[in-house]
Parts: C-alpha cells; sequence; structure tokens
C-alpha cells in the first residue's frame, strides 16, 4: 500500500497544476502511530504530505458533503460507493469530482495490534509488503497484515472502487468466501431478552461523544435528531434509554445506506462495535431487496422507491 | 509530612482498611483499556498502568449529575419548587491518579472555585476527595506534562505522591489531607534507600518527555489577531466535531442543563457538554455565532491556550496528559496547534 503514496503525490501535484481540481483530499502521515490524518490540498507545491498506508480507516467522503469547488479525492472500495451514494442523495455532484481509485487489500484493526503487544506503548509501525513491525521501548515483533484487518475489511466483498476517473494500481482479487454476516446471524439467533442485554453491553460504555455519527458519511443532516431542540427528541445525560435510543436511530438512518466501511468503529474511543446494528439492516436490505449501498449512480435506494409492480408481497 | 513504604500486596491490603474511612476509586482494567472505578466488590485496582482512556474529572464532576428535582402534582403544597437532590459527600480517594491529572483539578479549580463564583457542587466533591498520586516511571511519547508546568512527579495538586520502586510503593503525604490517610494505612516509615530510590526516579522519567510545546508567547499574542490567523481553517479541516477530545480531557469543564420530567416527577440535570457541537453555541433566537465547523474547532484552543492563560494568569488550560493526542479519530494534534499559536506573528 505504501507504493500508492507517490502516486497519490505525482497524481495530485498534475491534477492542481492542470487546473482539473481545485483541492486534492487525501491522507497525511499522523503524529502518533497508526493515526493519519484527512487532508485538504490546495496547492500543487503542497502535496508533499500526502501519504498513504493500511491505516487510512476513515471515509474521506465525509469531507466532500455540500461542497462547491472542484475536488479530487482518494477512494478505495467502500469510499468510493459512499461517493455513489453521495452523488444518488444529492450531496456532491460528479462532475465535481475527480476520483482517484485505490484498489485496496484491508485497513489495520489499530486496536487488534494494540492488543497483541500486550498493550505496551507502540512508538512505530513499518510496513512491509504483507507484515509489519511494531516496535516499542523495549520490543520489535513483526506481524501478518492479513491477521490484523478491520473486521469490516476481513469481510469486504467490495475492495476495488467502483467509480473513478483514474486508477492507481491494477483491480485486486475480491475475496468470495467470505460470510460478511456470521456475527449478525448469532444475534439473531438469540431471544429478545438475550438480544436486549446484549444490545445493552455493547453500548454500555457510550459516553454520547457522537464520533462514530460524525466519522460517517451518512450523517450529514444540517441538525440531527439527538441535536435537535424544539421539541427535544432525546435526553442529554448518560441515561441507557437515551444512549440506545440514539444507537437505533442512527442504525436505522443509515439503512439501505452503509456500505460497512467502519469508519464509525474505528474512530469510537471507547471500543464500541456499533456496526452490529449497521450490519443487521446491511443483511435486512440485501435480503428483502438484493440491494448493497453504493454499486451504482443510476440506481436509486429501496427505501427511497416506489414500484407499482414491485415483487415483494409485503409492500403491496 | 508522613513517608510510609509498602510492599506492593501490603499496599494492596491496606486499602481494605482505607475501605472503612473512604470511598475509594482505582485503575480497573476494563477491557482494553483503564477506567477510575469505584472498588466496591469484587474490583481490583491495576497500578501497572500509563493512563486512564478516561480522566477521572468525572469523580468530582459526573458526566452527569442531578442538581435539583422538582414535583409538578398542583396536589402538592411544594409542586414547582425546586429542592437540592441528595448528594454523596462523604469522603472519597482517587487512589494512583496520575500527576498531569491532579494538576488538571487545580486548572479546573481556578474556574469552579474563585473569589466570584463557587460552585456548590464541585467545590464539596472536591473538598471530600483525597488524591492519592502515582507517579510517572515511564511517561508515553505523547506525554507533555513537563511543559506545561507539571511532570512526571509533579506534587501541586496531590494529596499523597506513590512512588513505583518496582517491588515496593513509597507514599509520601504532601497536605495534611494526605498525611490523614496515610495514618490510617499499614507500612512502615520510609527507609533511607527508600527515599534515595524515588529520588531517582524523576531526572530519567523527567527525560524521557521529549516534546516541546512552546507556550511562553500565547499571553503577549494580541487576542484578536490570534483568532484572525489563517490556520484555524486547515487545523479544522480534518476535525470531526466530536466530542472525543473534550470529553477524554481531564480539564475540560463545559456543561449543559437539561430538566428531564417523567410523569410529574422532574429532574434538573447538568451534563458534560462539548464545544465541537453545534447546539452548545445555539441561540434560544436560532442564530448560531459558531455556526461552522472552524469556529467550533478554534474555540476549543482559543479557549485552552489564549482565553484562559489571560483570565486566569496562570498558564494554559491544558496539564499536557497527551490523551486528545492519542485519541483524536482524525489525528488534530493540540501540541501542534500551541506551536502554532504560539510562533504566530
Amino acid at each position: 500500500m505504501l507504493k500508492y503514496t507517490e502516486k497519490i503525490r505525482e497524481t495530485a501535484k498534475r491534477l492542481l497544476a492542470e487546473k482539473k481540481v481545485d483541492v486534492f483530499i487525501g491522507y497525511r502521515k499522523g503524529t502518533v502511530p497508526m493515526m493519519n490524518e484527512p487532508l485538504l490540498v490546495n496547492h500543487p507545491d503542497k502535496v508533499d504530505p500526502l501519504y498513504w498506508d493500511n491505516f487510512c480507516g476513515l471515509n474521506l467522503c465525509n469531507y466532500l458533503t455540500k461542497r462547491t469547488d472542484k475536488i479530487g479525492i482518494i477512494a478505495n472500495g467502500c469510499n468510493s460507493r459512499n461517493i455513489v451514494t453521495h452523488i444518488i442523495e444529492n450531496q456532491i455532484k460528479r462532475d465535481q469530482l475527480y476520483i482517484v481509485g485505490i484498489p485496496c487489500e484491508g485497513m489495520i484493526d489499530h486496536r487488534a495490534v494494540v492488543r497483541a503487544v500486550k498493550f505496551k506503548e507502540i512508538l512505530g509501525v513499518h510496513q512491509n509488503g504483507a507484515e509489519f513491525t511494531v516496535k516499542g521501548h523495549d520490543f520489535e515483533e513483526t506481524f501478518e497484515k492479513n491477521k490484523f484487518l478491520q473486521s469490516n475489511c476481513a469481510v469486504c466483498t467490495h475492495r476495488n472502487p467502483v467509480i473513478y476517473d483514474e486508477m492507481l494500481g491494477d483491480p485486486v482479487d475480491e475475496q468470495t468466501d467470505v460470510n460478511p454476516y456470521s456475527d449478525v446471524e448469532k444475534i439473531e439467533a438469540m431471544d429478545p431478552e438475550k438480544k436486549q442485554g446484549f444490545f445493552t453491553r455493547l453500548i454500555s460504555r457510550c459516553i454520547r461523544c457522537y464520533a462514530c455519527r460524525n466519522a460517517c458519511p451518512l450523517c450529514y443532516c444540517p441538525t440531527c435528531f439527538v441535536d435537535e431542540s424544539t421539541p427535544q427528541w432525546v435526553g442529554k445525560s448518560v441515561d441507557p434509554t437515551d444512549t440506545m435510543t440514539f444507537h437505533f436511530l442512527r442504525a436505522y438512518h443509515c439503512a439501505g445506506r452503509c456500505t460497512d466501511c467502519g469508519a464509525c468503529e474505528r474512530v469510537c474511543p471507547m471500543g464500541i462495535s456499533m456496526r452490529q446494528f449497521t450490519k443487521k439492516l446491511n443483511k435486512d436490505t440485501r435480503e428483502l431487496f438484493s440491494w448493497e449501498a453504493g454499486l451504482d449512480p443510476e440506481k436509486r435506494p429501496p427505501l427511497d422507491v416506489y414500484r407499482p409492480d414491485d415483487y415483494n408481497d409485503f409492500i403491496k | 509530612m508522613t513517608e510510609k513504604v509498602f510492599t506492593k500486596e501490603e499496599w494492596l491490603g491496606t486499602l481494605e482498611t482505607l475501605k472503612e474511612s473512604y470511598k475509594l476509586f482505582g485503575p480497573v482494567k476494563d477491557g482494553d483499556f483503564h477506567t477510575f472505578m469505584p472498588l466496591d466488590g469484587n474490583k481490583k485496582p491495576d497500578f501497572d498502568y500509563e493512563n486512564t482512556r478516561l480522566s477521572p474529572k468525572s469523580v468530582i464532576y459526573p458526566e452527569s449529575e442531578r442538581m435539583f428535582e422538582y414535583s409538578l402534582d398542583e396536589s402538592e403544597e411544594d409542586a414547582h419548587i425546586l429542592k437540592e437532590s441528595p448528594k454523596d459527600y462523604s469522603p472519597c480517594a482517587v487512589l494512583g491518579i496520575r500527576p498531569c491529572d491532579a494538576q488538571a483539578f487545580q486548572i479546573v479549580k481556578r474556574n469552579f472555585d474563585n473569589p466570584e463564583y463557587q460552585d456548590p457542587w464541585w467545590t464539596q466533591h472536591f473538598e471530600a476527595t483525597t488524591l492519592v498520586g502515582l507517579g510517572c516511571n515511564a511517561p508515553c511519547a505523547t506525554c507533555f506534562c513537563t511543559q506545561v508546568g507539571g511532570g512526571p512527579f509533579h506534587e501541586a495538586g496531590l494529596d499523597v505522591l506513590l512512588f513505583d520502586l518496582g517491588d515496593r510503593f513509597l507514599a509520601k503525604g504532601i497536605t495534611e489531607k494526605g498525611d490523614a490517610l496515610l495514618e490510617k494505612t499499614a507500612g512502615n516509615p520510609a527507609d533511607d534507600a527508600a527515599l534515595a530510590a524515588a529520588e531517582a526516579l524523576k531526572q530519567p522519567a523527567r527525560d524521557k518527555i521529549t516534546a516541546t510545546v512552546p507556550t511562553d508567547q500565547l499571553k503577549d499574542k494580541v487576542t484578536n489577531e490570534l483568532f484572525d490567523a489563517p490556520f484555524w481553517e486547515e487545523v479544522a479541516f480534518a476535525c470531526l466535531n466530536c466530542g472525543t477530545c473534550t470529553y477524554l480531557c481531564p480539564t475540560c469543564w463545559c456543561f449543559d442543563i437539561q430538566d428531564e420530567v417523567q410523569g410529574n416527577q422532574g429532574d434538573r440535570i447538568r451534563n458534560w457538554d462539548s464545544c465541537m457541537f453545534p447546539l452548545f453555541s445555539l441561540h434560544g433566537s436560532g442564530h448560531n455565532p459558531r455556526a461552522d465547523k472552524f469556529q467550533r474547532v478554534r474555540q476549543r484552543f482559543m479557549h485552552k491556550l489564549k482565553y484562559y492563560v489571560d483570565k486566569y494568569q496562570n498558564g494554559v488550560q491544558c496539564s499536557g496528559c497527551g490523551r486528545c493526542v492519542r485519541y483524536c479519530p482524525v489525528n488534530i494534534d493540540i501540541r501542534n496547534v500551541c506551536k502554532l499559536m504560539n510562533d504566530f506573528a
């Protein structure tokens, strides 16, 4: 993945110099290991900080919403699907974008790395092909990248960008032998009481910082329902009912739109697996409507179409 | 000033005695990280830790605290009358708090307990609390306490300071409150070897903090010029406007007051709030003076590194714990922003 850094810089420089774009959105290398910072570059002389590695697990589509300029943006599989969703939902116009596609082989789960070195402080991580080396004060360990993928990446079936103007590498093989929903199936099998207990425990640590919501490109409402004050829909204290209301409603707002990019889980300061909610809805929309979000800019999403000849019985 | 030594087992044992006099809070391993929790039931503190994910500010300043309660039942004589909710001000002790987090309470104290304003709940919780610090033998790479007036064994703000000597703890009483706590513990008077070993920990720990975060020029900057500095949009670009930095920060104190009513029973609750949220500054008129993301990001840094500096003349509103540096999901690094502000000409 590191090989893309140079290509990204060259491409951004060219696009900005040729005035094909006004700005270019990518990442810069973070100041702490395994963290990178989204970056907006607006001049061909400023492309050098652009950077790409296996810790670019946010969703850059988040930074496109309602922009009015011409934008170059890096997109791997899931990010490109969110760009498609953004186009469908009129948050950005296709002709404003120059999409620079990167075939993706998955991002590394920084929390899993911290666990693997038994919570010792990590001072540096170096990638070398299919392996990466983690260094601390008194240790150095090498791991196989594939065993440390973010859980959404491990079951991803759309690693290649679905929409792009230029690709920086050859497409990678898509994974076909994965069941993205084995964890959801386990929860589906629980009786209601057990489910309730599972969800209560799942979000018990939530501090209502809303990082999950804000990292999500789908959450672009001018005012989120939790921030409405006239009327106020949700209590502001740490009452578990209010916290649960937030998580459930957030998930339902993502139904048929979520690409399982994993940004919500990546940013959670408390390590909550809130994808357990959105994944269930992804599974439902796939089973009920044969729908996966963000694959085709010409197709309306299932929850905003009505067809008199709909083949589903439950809609008649 | 009491100085005692304990083997680590003795220390854990003596905590059982302390429970008779104090409600104890300590760092408990909770999944992937440590959290300050009440040491009741089977909860065992783990003092072999870097720092907690959330700061211990919630011990004195809970994320949600019921201030008042009231009845809306018109048949009752005191309907609509706010009555203070019962609160627990019995003595408590926070064990193993890091010096940066104790210093953070001193920073916050200037806001909650000053000649013009004394917050009744914060001050009473604070007075009821004894802070038993644990010096940092191995500060993290993201720590910068030494740059903002603290240090790995900084005593100000602590009542007791513990030195981890490997197989033993040396406990040093710093205040009368601290001595009073140590009087209730077992342990032996500190021997010269323990005192020398504790002293020897200090400089190597300080030397491990290599970050340079200059703050010396901040007070001389013209507020409006800094406010209009050209870098804010760039600093704010990546920001998600989530509350991670403010909620994890030991020195962020802003709150919101809400009424919650169920049936005829109402509660007035104070909740942590965050200047990152648009609702934080939304006026009743609908106008929002900080409608844009960069304005909110600017507010956080200007408050910590300029307004606080000017108002209290006592340094920055940051104790260098490094939590926001480590856990900002998009890696906005206060050390860099501070440099930008301090160097701005």
